[in-house]
């Protein structure tokens, strides 16, 4: 019992197979590709995996603390080189292996052509309580 | 009101409706909601019998539930048929229950809150904040769960192991939300040991009392991790201590020995000592290697090997680790600290910082940053 945060990527991540960007696709792909999410999520909902997901919006800035008595210094919208988030979603799953497996399911979201578009995710484990006895 | 008392009578409560020809889904949804109507009315009128009065109740809810099904109408006119209630004997049904609930069927997590929810009587919502997951989620977990076991039928008995692991994965899921699950397993664990007589049930009954006793003093006040070398005895409860090394003696006696009776037994050393320097570490080598044959774990002989150091020396210790592989979790933890007591702190504080990186949890990680920054200030 584990939990992972699914990340998804605007920008950093390496390239997706099926690199067409979604301003490219018909109506109808999209809609395919929203629906293939949201039945994603749903059925992790029936099998008592799902905890969360949020899309972020594509904008956002850096903020810095300038010191006593200055505004924060900001920097942004993101420049180019920037890693940028489109999003998330948490599961909790007994093990790694199915983890692999969801994000595996995740990234075989249909894009252009209704093929998947192969995308890269990054998943990475939250950190959890310790354990009473260390193993 | 006692809530402890009615969560306790749970699973006998199931049992009975099972017995009665409930199906095990419907008889868990009854009582559930029989422990809710107990909650809102004991407080004012308490029942004289409370078995029986969950019992009565439960039942009517059940009788309600399947009229209220039409499809079910057949089903209903047999449980209609069903002899009057009576005095009712719960030894094995409470023992099928913990079985059903562990059954090899089920994942982990499902046996944990199925096992919660069905033995522990607690409600969806509390079994779903202490593992931090929407209630949503655990609903439908424990609503799987009940699928998957629906049409389990046992003609002898479960596998005790099972039972034990599940019991053993809440103990370690700690405190959060507002159920002590630690308290809590040794609860259901404690209700186990009077309907099975096993003495590995002992020996895990003996270990969560010996970590409970240190509970106190295994972390400050703002959650940071106390190692044991540096915890206040004081604040060890020594009547827990008492009682888990006295259902451990009578574990052991029997012969049979098992993995929880070990691991015990190495915690009962450990509390049986004023001072880390006190400590019998050559029996708790001992231990060890009859922990790392029963087991075959690495992990144990990682444990071992700072036992080693503790019992012969930091560079015996270092000779012992230097058979296991560094991939294990914890490895560059334990060879931190096997380095700094060989007098090596340079090394110490490299690998501590690396150990940090690589840590599973935050109280962890912050714990041996804080060594790697002890060392290199």
């Amino acid at each position: 019992m584990a939990k992972y945060l699914l990340l998804k990527h605007y920008r950093g991540a390496p390239a997706p197979v099926n690199d067409v960007p979604m301003d490219q696709w018909t109506p109808d792909e999209i809609s395919a590709h929203v629906r293939y999410m949201e039945d994603f999520a749903e059925r992790l909902r029936e099998t008592g995996e799902y905890v969360e997901s949020q899309a972020l919006a594509a904008e956002g800035t850096f903020v810095r603390y300038d010191g006593e008595g200055r505004p924060p210094v900001t920097d942004g919208p993101f420049a180019e080189t920037k890693d940028l988030i489109a999003g998330w979603m948490v599961i909790d799953v007994d093990t790694y292996e199915r983890a692999l497996e969801l994000a595996g399911e995740l990234s075989a979201a249909p894009g252009a052509g209704g093929e998947p578009i192969h995308e890269w995710l990054e998943l990475r484990p939250f950190m959890g309580a310790p354990p009473t006895i260390p193993e | 009101m006692d809530e402890v008392l009615i969560r306790t009578l749970t699973p006998t409560v199931i049992g009975v409706l099972i017995r009665r020809g409930a199906g095990f889904a419907a008889a868990e949804d009854a009582v559930q909601d029989a422990l809710v109507e107990a909650v809102r009315t004991w407080p004012d009128g308490p029942p004289r019998d409370p078995k029986g009065w969950l019992v009565s109740v439960a039942w009517r809810r059940f009788l309600d539930a399947t009229r209220a099904d039409t499809a079910r109408r057949r089903r209903d006119q047999r449980a209609d048929e069903e002899p009057a209630p009576g005095p009712v004997t719960n030894v094995d049904d409470t023992l099928w229950l913990y079985f059903l609930c562990a059954h090899p069927s089920l994942t982990s997590s499902s046996a944990v809150a199925l096992t919660l929810r069905a033995v522990g009587g607690l409600t969806t919502r509390q079994i779903a904040r202490a593992y931090l997951v929407p209630e949503a989620t655990m609903a439908q977990r424990i609503s799987r769960a009940k699928r998957t076991v629906a049409g389990v039928r046992f003609d002898r008995p479960g596998d005790v192991a099972t039972v034990l692991r599940v019991l053993y994965l809440v103990f370690n899921e700690g405190y959060s939300g507002d159920v002590d699950l630690e308290a809590e397993a040794i609860r259901l664990t404690r209700q186990l040991a009077t309907v099975v007589d096993h003495e590995e049930v002992m020996g895990l009954l003996a270990l969560m009392l010996l970590h409970h006793a240190r509970r106190p003093a295994r972390t400050t006040a703002d959650g940071a991790l106390v190692p044991l070398a540096e915890q206040d005895r004081g604040l060890w409860d020594t009547r827990l201590i008492a009682e888990g090394i006295g259902i451990l003696r009578a574990a052991l006696a029997r012969d049979r020995l098992g993995e929880y009776q070990a691991q015990a037994a190495i915690t009962a050393l450990h509390a049986d000592a004023e001072t880390t320097a006190e400590t019998d570490w050559p029996q708790i080598v001992e231990w060890y290697d009859e922990l790392a044959r029963i087991t075959g774990s690495a992990v144990v002989r990682l444990n071992r090997a700072v036992a080693v150091g503790e019992a012969d020396g930091a560079r015996a210790g270092l000779v012992a680790l230097a058979e296991l592989d560094p991939s294990l979790p914890r490895y560059s933890a334990v060879a931190a600290y096997l380095h700094e007591r060989d007098g090596d702190p340079a090394t110490a504080a490299r690998l501590y910082a690396e150990a940090a990186r690589q840590a599973p949890n935050l109280a962890e990680r912050d714990h041996l940053m804080r060594q790697a920054a002890r060392l290199n200030s």
